[in-house]
């Protein structure tokens, strides 16, 4: 199981420390017998089965006077329901509610995931994660706005807004369909990916580079401060649980915009 | 004689420096909605759905940058 236990052990060479890198995130696989099933991979599938039976048990049992158990799965269900969707996409909202909530339960498990003491490193650190999820999110917003308005429709909802005149259009026209049909993926996955990655990378420097200079190094100025690093990353894992929800819920919370302004009608 | 020598990526500089824009947008938007919040409390939850996204779209910039800065980073 060396895989599982990568990323935590202390990156020590011949000549001295070796500072935390983009090679801090290459996970061997789990097995040499299949390369894909890495750490990451297997964090996903957790994830998948410890949502789902959250949802099954929280859906299983409705009493009319809920118990603790179920009244933390209503304030979950809630948060998406009224923050995210009804907020976001208004009255037409019931119909992408199990989307956002998937999304929104998936993304934040496999955020955790980066504090959670067994597994150490958020799920989305490795790029193709958020590249899929974003991939998906772009299929469903564009796929609602065709439904909605038509192929032609859609492409002219979305590159031209309403009340431009026309000597504006050669403008406004590129620069809205790169903004909305190109750019808005990119920005979405890259915004996950960069959080948690710059997220791990931070807490990766802190505890590993005072674990090098209380353990490694002879003078007490460096064992120091070591202390300090190790004490002030416990500060830098509080600042990670909540970066990571805040971009969990972004990350729902734009999806939900995307769908709405596609599926808007003209005004 | 070299006084000092530092050794490292110029890409990282190039992000401390493209870091500026978007932390004083961030901040901007946030300052607005604590004045917004001041002078209208009842408002917040409106303000605070529009501030989520301008932070989003702000923040993409800085996002950008930490990903070129990667991609620099070897020059």
């Amino acid at each position: 199981m060396s895989g599982f236990l990568s990323g935590l052990v202390p990156l020590e060479t011949a000549d001295g420390f070796e500072a935390p890198g983009v090679h801090s995130f290459d996970v061997p696989p789990l097995f040499e017998s299949v390369p894909w099933f890495d750490k990451y991979m297997l964090q996903a599938i957790i994830s998948v089965i410890l949502i789902l039976a959250f949802w099954l048990i929280m859906a299983r049992k409705n009493a009319l006077v809920p118990s603790k158990g179920q009244y933390l799965g209503e304030t979950a269900y809630f948060f998406v329901r009224n923050t995210i969707a009804r907020d976001m996409i208004g009255h037409d909202f019931r119909r992408y509610l199990p989307l956002l909530i998937a999304l929104f339960s998936f993304v934040l498990v496999n955020n955790i995931f980066g504090v959670f003491p067994l597994s150490l490193l958020p799920t989305p650190s490795h790029v193709g994660w958020p590249y899929g999820l974003a991939i998906m999110v772009w299929v469903i917003y564009n796929g609602v706005g065709i439904a909605k308005h038509g192929p032609f429709g859609y492409l002219k909802h979305t590159t031209l807004p309403s009340g431009v005149p026309a000597f504006m259009w050669p403008l406004i026209i590129p620069l809205e369909f790169v903004s909305n049909i190109i750019v808005r993926p990119i920005t979405l996955s890259l915004r996950l990916f960069a959080n948690m990655f710059a997220g791990h990378l931070l807490v990766l420097v802190f505890v590993l580079g005072g674990e090098y200079l209380l353990l490694h190094s002879e003078s007490i100025v460096n064992k120091t401060a070591g202390v300090v690093a190790l004490i002030f990353s416990m500060a830098i894992f509080g600042l990670e649980i909540f970066v990571q929800s805040l971009q969990a819920f972004i990350f729902t919370v734009l999806t939900a915009q995307y769908i709405s302004s596609a599926a808007a009608e003209e005004h | 004689m070299t006084p000092m020598e530092l050794v490292g990526s110029l890409g990282i500089v190039g992000y401390g420096l493209g870091a500026i824009g978007p932390g004083i947008g961030v901040g901007l938007i946030f300052a607005s909605v604590i004045q917004g919040t001041a002078r209208q409390p009842e408002a917040r939850g409106a303000m605070m759905g529009t501030a989520w996204i301008g932070f989003a779209v702000t923040e993409a910039l800085a996002i950008i940058g930490i990903a070129l800065a990667f991609v620099f980073g070897g020059l």
